[in-house]
């Protein structure tokens, strides 16, 4: 048997998707325009689907900062902040970082994917009990293979489903750490925070929230989830990245816990991997300090949310239940939904096509995200379109408009 | 369901039962059927199943053990380990 042999499934799979007729796992942008448009194939294109929440990857102080950084400190580390040493940006990064999450410590990763990585496999150890959400990101799921804790699965968003499954586990002794993500990357809906910060209590674990997609996105300061359910002081860690609100590249944990600092030289995924170039450190600083200056900006990303929300559900789609800057377009076939994105990406507009088994439950997604930066004008673009293809391919009714004046009439 | 009636038979009844609407055509599912391979079942779909039988047995599968278990028998004997202490 061949070294790709095992491919072969993935290779029949993502072969049919391709005959869609591009390669969704493969588009290339010729030119990034600004934070909401590109040109892709020669034609502009609305980009609604980059996961850039506050339109930040072209603030002027945050690219002018990364360019003063890059004069000073040059391209790049060349090595891990063990190895390397730290440069001073890294710690003012921490230190900033630590401040708006009103907590003590705070360490940086080179990206979202290796904060939890990191976080995850160090902080539970052999005989402890990892508790993760069935919907967990890759990053949460290859945390919990790279460890050597006991993995336990409980239902998505369901504190009552946690609850029971911790209390099979009363008996034992190990550390029991639950993970959550904030808002979930695909559906778009957020974790009750409040109920699940009570299962943890209830059986003395320990509760961490990946705030990747709600940084910037909720809460009055726009730190995340556990801001806006108000429960900042209760959760034991939280994880973040600085590819989605921040608009550039980057991880951190924060933490208010004493023994914090020893996982400086015990967790892995942080000390054997090159730290952050200083430019980005640079321009995630700026950006930062952008969001505590302007938290208004959040409120132009909630009003886009509502203008795309509004136009794809008058439209007849079924959407993600909860409004927030991910907004989940159900396509219950993979191969329909290739043919949607597709129609999209030739008229003109970016959007993620996610399928199963990256999404939940089977269904395959169109999903979109909101950006603050984004004009009302584009995001009805965007809704128009959507549902033009939609119409066409019969995911939605062809006559759903007529019918609806029809019965006003009637 | 009752620790001490947790028969290897009657485990495995339950288990075929859960897995009746992944059966593939009309071969019978048994302790040696193969549950990726046999029934088609993908990496969510598994740990999806899991979650049932954790409910229907009220015991603990941790997903460390998802390697390990490639048939329908072995996954009854984890069941069964899992609810006895073993």
């Amino acid at each position: 048997m061949g070294l790709f042999d095992r491919f072969e499934g993935l290779r029949a799979a993502h072969g049919h998707i391709k005959a869609c007729g591009a390669d969704p796992f493969g588009v290339k942008m010729d030119r990034i325009v600004s934070a909401t448009e590109a040109v892709i194939e020669g034609r502009p294109t609305i980009l609604c689907g980059s996961n850039n929440y506050l339109g930040l990857t072209f603030d002027a102080e945050s690219v002018a900062a990364a360019q003063r950084s890059l004069d000073e400190y040059g391209t790049g580390t060349t090595g891990s902040r063990i190895a390397n040493g730290s440069y001073a940006d890294h710690a003012a990064l921490e230190r900033d970082l630590a401040d708006f999450y009103g907590m003590q410590h705070c360490m940086v990763f080179t990206t979202g994917y290796q904060a939890n990585l990191g976080a995850i496999s160090t902080l539970a150890g052999p005989g402890d009990y990892l508790l993760v959400d069935a919907d967990s990101h890759a990053s949460i799921y290859d945390a919990c293979r790279l460890g050597h804790a006991t993995v336990i699965r409980f239902k998505h968003n369901d504190p009552a489903d946690l609850d029971k499954r911790l209390a099979r586990l009363a008996k034992e002794p190990g550390n029991k750490l639950v993970v959550v993500e904030g808002i979930y990357s695909m559906l778009g809906d957020h974790a009750p925070l409040k109920e699940f910060v009570e299962v943890k209590k209830k059986h003395g674990a320990y509760l961490l929230v990946d705030e990747a997609h709600s940084m910037g996105v909720m809460g009055k300061t726009g730190r995340g989830v556990i801001e806006h359910d108000g429960v900042d002081d209760e959760v034991d860690f939280v994880t973040g990245t600085f590819s989605k609100s921040m608009g550039a590249i980057g991880g951190f944990l924060v933490s208010n816990h004493p023994e914090f600092d020893i996982l400086r030289v015990a967790c892995r995924p942080y000390m054997f991997t090159a730290s952050l170039p200083p430019s980005i450190v640079a321009s995630v600083r700026a950006s930062l300090a952008r969001l505590r200056a302007e938290p208004q900006m959040m409120t132009k990303l909630w009003h886009n949310v509502d203008t795309l929300y509004d136009g794809l559900q008058a439209a007849g789609f079924k959407l993600g239940k909860q409004r927030g800057p991910v907004v989940a377009v159900h396509i219950n076939n993979p191969e329909l939904a290739a043919m949607a994105w597709h129609g999209l990406l030739s008229r003109g507009v970016y959007v993620n096509l996610a399928l199963p088994p990256a999404t939940p439950s089977g269904t395959a997604l169109l999903r979109c995200s909101v950006c603050a930066a984004h004009s009302t004008d584009q995001l009805k673009q965007v809704a128009a379109i959507l549902s033009e293809v939609g119409r066409q391919l019969g995911i939605i009714p062809a006559e759903a408009g007529a019918d609806q004046v029809k019965a006003a009439a009637e | 369901m009752a620790t001490e009636q947790l028969t290897e038979d009657s485990v495995l009844a339950e288990i075929i039962n859960a897995l009746q609407p992944f059966k593939k055509l009309d071969v019978p599912i048994t302790a040696d059927t193969e549950i990726a391979r046999d029934l088609n079942l993908d990496s969510l779909a598994v740990m999806d199943l899991l979650m049932v039988l954790e409910d229907k047995f009220d015991v603990s599968i941790p997903l460390n053990m998802v390697p390990e278990i490639a048939t329908v028998g072995q996954l009854a004997k984890a069941i069964r380990d899992s609810k006895t202490g073993a």
